[in-house]
């Protein structure tokens, strides 16, 4: 997995409540079978005026102009501003795919569904809670000036504001430190292998109807 | 897996003790997963991963797997099996998930199997599923099988890919609510109303970082179908995990079914299974109530399934909400929904109705939607009535008790398991613009198909629908048949 230390990047808004992941990306675009490629479905039916077909050359495909993340101001932004329940729905991990797929590498929300959240740290996306106050805020000073960018640290667990305020966060040791180094987190589950063996001999004895049933 | 008598613990602090393997320093547990199931839409990229690191699964005897999502549903299209799936793209995916099976060992009902159907459906069904487990799937509806009293839920692929390769997830404990509906419902209120009713109340991200106890007598004595359908919704209510206490239902759905322990080892297993159930006076962070007596049929009129109300209500206007967040997500719905505030619900004319899902397509919902239909014909308006049958053993009872000719007659469609319209991945979707009744879970903007407007309803609801042309209050039906 990509590591996650300081990142520098413009911010662009997402301006709604209850985002769920078909909207992110929807599902005509799950029916591949790679990892990659979703970046242009990112949000497909906020950002374009037709509907999308997987294989299609979307460059060709008629553009919604009243949708922020296609104005020229946002245009290579990676921070992406959200609100509260972000991610909400599906499990599809092809939802941080295409956010990463199309560039972002943090999203700051006031609340995410757990699943979503969870699937983001698997792939080196980082998403960061603050209060909702300062959501807020951070959309108002965002909307008020062109090129607005934010400084993620993950190390430190704060957001730099470009007047140098900075805005702290919470992150989980585990993800964080996994984040940090990139790291695979099977092959740390692996580690363990003696434990989960252990574990499994013990409930094979206790409950045996739970093993080979299926066959 | 003992635990001292003295600590009281919800069901959900003991399915987790029980799977435990090893808490760490940082504040993250290692829990063992039982059973994984898989379907074809979110499980190539993790064997994938498994290929190019050199890694193989775990425990195969540990996974389930069948194609739900992209097989089509219409029966000429699915008698060619694999090779007549006409979109390529779900040809392929379809193809994936069968290679991947034969090349890791794993038990998969295939596109044309008697065990096929919606992942959900056939995991209860073949007892693949069962009390006391913990179930994770590459799906956010897995929470279904917390109705049998199993800790299950949705995880992404790249946690499919570590379950395959490590029998294990790396979780935090989540907190414990109770959802307690006491009381008793009133006739032509069912599940599903209910737990509609509590997405209402709670909200979509009301039970976020909660697993979910469904309780009280309303509950208690819903079948096992039922209980399905409420589990179902638990994630969106916001929670990963739902589920209903292991008791004499429970117990009587699970005996006999093909993968469930026979003879002594069902003795064993009963006597195991009866601890689960949370102790008197153990500690919930959040309980919510509601009274049965109160529920009534209810119908989703936005986009979002909290924006829900009782068919006899009016569509609600955005001057009555003062939160700023919530009056632009209503206005916004209107619009999406093509609707006006203020309006009737029972005024809303449909252009097609989906019955099935993983939340409706069992039979008892297929009997419930019969029940309406028998010898009524559906409205004009409405182009088309799917129904979807959740799994080929689904199919195959109903057929046995002639609902797909109580259907025909009525001039809705006989269709093949899948997930079919409840997100449109095969060919059966809305049109832009058209309303459907829908006994589905979703109603997000664009799930049933581009420009689609969903509203989210029981199947007796749905058939009424259905025959009316326009949302109706199944009750009065009920009574006049
Ligand atoms: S029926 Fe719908 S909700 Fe259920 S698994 Fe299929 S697509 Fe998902």
């Amino acid at each position: 997995m990509r590591a996650f230390t300081k990142h520098k990047g413009v911010a662009a808004p997402m301006d709604r409540a209850n985002v769920d992941t078909d909207l992110i990306i929807p599902k005509q675009f799950l029916k591949s079978i790679k990892r990659s490629g979703f970046g242009p479905n990112l949000f497909d039916e906020l950002r374009y005026l037709d509907e999308g077909q997987p294989g299609q050359d979307h460059s060709k495909r008629p553009i919604n102009p009243d949708f922020p993340l296609n104005h020229p101001r946002y245009q290579g932004a990676s921070v992406l501003l959200a609100r509260k329940n972000f991610g909400c729905g599906s499990s599809r991990e092809h939802a941080p795919w295409a956010l990463d797929g199309h560039g972002f590498r943090a999203i700051i929300a006031p609340s995410f569904a757990d699943i979503f959240f969870n699937n983001c740290f698997k792939n080196g996306l980082l998403p960061i809670v603050l209060e909702e106050e300062i959501v807020d805020q951070l959309f108002t000073e965002m909307y008020a000036e062109e090129g607005y960018e934010l400084v993620v640290d993950l190390e430190e667990q704060v957001v730099i504001k470009p007047s140098g305020e900075t805005l702290a966060f919470e992150v989980d040791a585990f993800r964080k430190h996994c984040l940090l180094n990139g790291l695979d987190d099977i092959g740390l589950t692996l580690e363990d292998a003696d434990d989960i063996r252990a574990y499994e001999a013990k409930r094979r004895e206790q409950a045996p109807w739970l093993f080979d049933a299926v066959k | 897996m003992g635990h001292p008598q003295n600590k009281k613990q919800t069901l959900y602090d003991k399915l987790w003790e029980d799977h435990l393997v090893k808490s760490r320093d940082d504040g993250t547990a290692l829990i063992y997963i039982d059973r994984h199931l898989i379907h074809e839409v979110t499980s190539p990229q993790a064997f994938e991963g498994l290929r190019l690191a050199g890694r193989k699964p775990w425990r195969t005897d540990s996974v389930v797997a069948t194609p739900d999502h992209n097989v089509p549903s219409h029966v000429e299209e699915r008698a060619g099996g694999i090779e007549g799936i006409v979109d390529e793209v779900s040809r392929i995916q379809v193809k994936t998930l069968n290679e991947n099976c034969e090349d890791f060992g794993i038990v998969e009902f295939g596109i044309n199997d008697p065990g096929q159907g919606i992942v959900h459906v056939i995991g209860p069904e073949t007892g693949a599923t069962l009390p006391g487990m913990t179930v994770v799937c590459g799906d956010s509806h897995t929470s279904t099988h917390g109705a049998l009293g199993a800790l299950a839920h949705g995880i992404g692929t790249s946690e499919v890919e570590h379950v395959m390769a490590t029998q294990c997830l790396i979780q935090k404990k989540m907190k414990n609510m109770l959802v307690r509906v006491d009381g008793e419902l009133g006739p032509g209120v069912t599940a599903k109303d209910v737990v509609l009713a509590i997405i209402g109340k709670i909200g979509t991200a009301g039970g976020t970082g909660y697993a979910i106890e469904f309780g009280g007598s309303a509950i208690r004595s819903l079948s096992m179908e039922g209980r399905m359908t409420v589990c179902n919704m638990a994630i969106e209510a916001g929670a990963r995990a739902g589920m209903v206490a292991v008791d004499d239902i429970t117990l009587e759905y699970v005996k006999d079914k093909p993968y469930a322990p026979k003879g002594e080892m069902w003795e064993l297993a009963v006597a195991n299974w009866s601890r689960l159930h949370s102790d008197d006076g153990a500690h919930f962070d959040a309980v919510v109530e509601l009274k049965a007596e109160e529920i009534e049929p209810q119908v989703s009129w936005g986009t979002s399934p909290e924006m829900v109300v009782p068919v006899s209500a009016l569509v609600p206007s955005p001057a009555d909400e003062n939160d700023a967040t919530k009056k632009a997500g209503i206005e916004r719905a209107l619009e999406y929904m093509g609707l006006e505030a203020g309006q009737k619900i029972t005024d809303i004319e449909l252009d097609r109705v989906f019955i099935g899902s993983c939340t409706n397509s069992r039979i008892e919902d297929l009997r419930a939607a019969a029940a309406v239909a028998k010898g009524r014909k559906k409205a004009d308006n409405v182009k088309q009535v799917l129904v979807v049958p959740g799994s080929q053993a689904v199919k195959a009872q109903a057929e046995k008790e002639g609902l797909d000719k109580v259907f025909i007659e009525a001039g809705f469609e006989w269709r093949e398991p899948s997930c079919s319209m409840c997100l449109a991945m095969n060919a059966d979707k809305l049109g832009a613009g058209e309303h459907c009744a829908s006994t589905s879970n979703r109603n997000f903007e664009g799930r049933q198909g581009y420009g689609g407007r969903t509203h989210l309803v029981s199947p007796s609801m749905a058939a009424a629908a259905a025959i009316a042309g326009h949302f109706v209050d199944v009750r009065e039906m009920q009574e006049a048949a």
